[in-house]
């Protein structure tokens, strides 16, 4: 095996409280361009789960429960 | 090997903004059509246009400006090297598709009379029309895509365009990439719509998909029609655009020019008359940078407050609205400083160049049956509205062609190649990953492609492309999105291939930074007054060739040819 992974701090932060997911709710996965948003279906909620984000932000304006936050990804602040 | 079989008379690939508009414009010419739209994320938000756009930057409207002054002002940008009959296609039916957008419910900016409050940006003509609330583009572009009755699939990643006995349009080809199925689609024609190339250098920040352009358009359209056999138009004509610093968002001259903003340099000095993107204003740009004058900001600080907060609220809300929080984050406020500007890395996109997939002014490319529209295509300074006008154009004659073409057979060998072309990444557990072939080329692709073009690292360029080439009989993906990257960097070195050779074959230099050469650095109009094309020869290596320019429509002076050039502000004549 000679692939590893290296850990990254991703831009998209999601509100597990808020997120309801656990419902059946797919939006933000649905809408990402970029395709990098997941259900953790153990957790019952969103995350993001490959660094690619345009920050573009249709995730965070079409949630339906405002549970989504984007930041601009520290390599460009 | 399993393979999802479906068939259509009409497959448009890529639901950005040309996209549905062809779709649309197909179903509305023929409602028996069985159209699909594909999109390789999801067309609600898929795309160039994902959270709307601030306005319309070529708008030609009776009374503001005339075809004929529109389809000069941009040959005269564009140095000559326009199919102006193409030009004309657009700007005769620019009007009449901002009429229909005001009817699906597009906001434009109206004065009090309700007339467009149109806007100067270019050197000579007036066509900018604001779009305040343009984030609501996708959703007016959805409805209609839904009135209309088009079959829709998203996450679908169409990777070829299959070909029948005849050279003409059999099928597409690509999977899923959320479950790696393999999908073929029989179908009479179809329109690429898959936007700019615009993964292909690498943004300064070093983040991959920190780029101007939806890090989807990565070129698989340019790439997939050369593949095809079909024509790409001088690929030398690189598109480079003017960011904020670190930020991959326009600065932005078209939204703030009309109320007064400006680019200036590091002195707070106007440097250019003209902010509109034209190559000559990259290169005054270029220049100031390396001068020692730099760096390059956007000035609105000497603005009024309310103007300032009409800018904000523009910027912040439109297109790429996370702009906002990336200024704040430093502290930035418009009312006190001035943003700081770079110039972006490399790419293809006619919105606001002139290089792609060359079309006429119908919208159809050298292969019978294909049609190209949108960013991807080789209409010069197409912006938006040029998407959604050729997007119609292309509807509606693909649905012209449909009637009268039955399907044909492709190559059963050719799809074979590309179904193991496609699982090849799949099938390796050890093997090198998608992320790291794509950051390799798109490394080089700055290091060695970037204007000023030198002959010397061009030819390095091609000689490391050629090892990652081989590179990509190595990738390996765990899954289907990493089989979607996996076949994205396929497309990215096709594209920074096409780039070199074509930037080699014209030994001149023309378009400003765009094609700036360094060991020919003076425009040559006897040579090279021509287009070039780039086209797949019969071993499958990249074949150039030049092509005369389609004789004008619209005369242009001698005077007003050299416009463009006469950029730079008098008083700091000084060049470097």
């Amino acid at each position: 095996m000679t692939i590893a992974l290296s850990p990254t701090q991703v831009p998209v932060r999601v509100n597990e409280e808020k997120c309801i997911a656990d419902k059946g709710c797919t939006v933000c996965v649905d809408v990402c361009p970029l395709d990098v948003l997941a259900i953790d279906l153990v957790k019952g909620s969103a995350f993001m789960k490959y660094d690619e984000c345009w920050y573009c932000l249709p995730c965070e304006q079409d949630c339906p429960t405002q549970a989504i936050e984007v930041d601009i990804p520290y390599l460009l602040r | 090997m399993n393979v999802l079989e479906q068939e259509f008379d009409l497959v448009v690939i890529g639901g950005g903004t040309a996209g549905p508009m062809a779709a649309v414009k197909a179903k509305e010419r023929n409602p028996k059509l069985r159209v699909l739209l594909v999109d390789k994320a999801n067309v609600k938000r898929s795309g160039a246009i994902s959270m709307g756009m601030d306005g319309l930057n070529n708008a030609v409207i009776p009374g503001h400006a005339t075809p004929e002054q529109y389809v000069k002002e941009i040959t005269v940008a564009n140095d000559g090297i326009v199919d102006q009959e193409a030009l004309m296609a657009y700007a005769t039916r620019s009007a009449a598709m901002i009429d229909e957008l005001d009817r699906w419910g597009v906001k434009f900016e109206k004065d009090e009379t309700g007339d467009y409050a149109v806007r100067k940006v270019h050197h000579l003509g007036t066509y900018v029309l604001p779009m305040p609330e343009g984030h609501h583009m996708k959703r007016v572009l959805y409805r209609q895509l839904k009135r209309a009755r088009v079959d829709i699939t998203n996450r679908l990643v169409v990777t070829r365009v299959l070909t029948g006995p005849d050279g003409s349009v059999a099928a597409v080809m690509g999977f899923d990439c959320r479950t790696a199925e393999l999908v073929l689609i029989r179908t009479r024609a179809a329109v690429l719509c898959t936007g700019a190339a615009g993964r292909i250098g690498l943004p300064a920040s070093g983040y991959l998909m920190g780029t101007y352009e939806n890090p989807t358009n990565c070129g698989d359209g340019h790439s997939m029609a050369f593949h095809a056999g079909a024509d790409l138009s001088n690929l030398e004509c690189f598109q480079i655009n003017p960011l904020i610093k670190d930020y991959n968002g326009p600065a932005c001259a078209y939204v703030t020019g009309p109320l007064g903003g400006y680019t200036a340099n590091g002195k707070g000095e106007r440097f250019i008359e003209s902010d509109y993107w034209s190559g000559q204003m990259m290169l005054e740009f270029y220049n100031e940078l390396q001068s020692g004058n730099g760096p390059v900001f956007l000035k609105v600080n000497h603005l009024a407050e309310e103007t300032i907060a009409q800018i904000e609220t523009i910027l912040h809300s439109n297109e790429r609205p996370s702009r906002g929080r990336f200024h704040e984050r430093r502290g930035t406020d418009y009312r006190h400083s001035m943003i700081e500007m770079h110039i972006s890395e490399i790419g293809f996109c006619s919105g606001h160049s002139a290089s792609g997939i060359r079309i006429n002014a119908r919208g159809e490319t050298s292969v019978r049956g294909l049609y190209a529209a949108g960013d991807c295509a080789s209409v010069p300074h197409n912006y938006m509205l040029g998407a959604f006008v050729y997007g119609k154009l292309c509807g509606e004659h693909a649905a012209e062609y449909c009637e009268g073409k039955d399907f044909v057979p492709h190559a059963p060998e050719a799809a074979q190649a590309e179904a193991q072309r496609i699982l090849g990444p799949l099938g390796r557990s050890e093997g090198l990953t998608p992320q790291q072939v794509e950051y390799k080329t798109r490394r080089l692709v700055n290091d060695y492609l970037q204007p000023p073009k030198i002959t010397r690292k061009y030819e390095i360029a091609l000689q490391r492309f050629e090892e990652i080439r081989e590179d990509l009989q190595q990738l390996a993906a765990p899954g289907p999105h990493e089989l979607m990257r996996a076949m994205e960097a396929h497309a990215i070195l096709d594209c920074a291939e096409m780039a070199a050779r074509a930037s080699l074959f014209r030994t001149e230099s023309r378009w400003g930074l765009y094609h700036h050469c360094v060991d020919h650095p003076q425009r040559d109009d006897e040579n090279w007054f021509c287009h070039t094309a780039l086209r797949r020869g019969a071993d499958g290596s990249m074949q150039l060739r030049k092509l005369a320019v389609e004789p004008y429509v619209v005369a242009v002076d001698e005077s007003e040819k050299a416009a463009y050039h006469r950029l730079r502000v008098a008083r700091v004549a000084e060049t470097v």
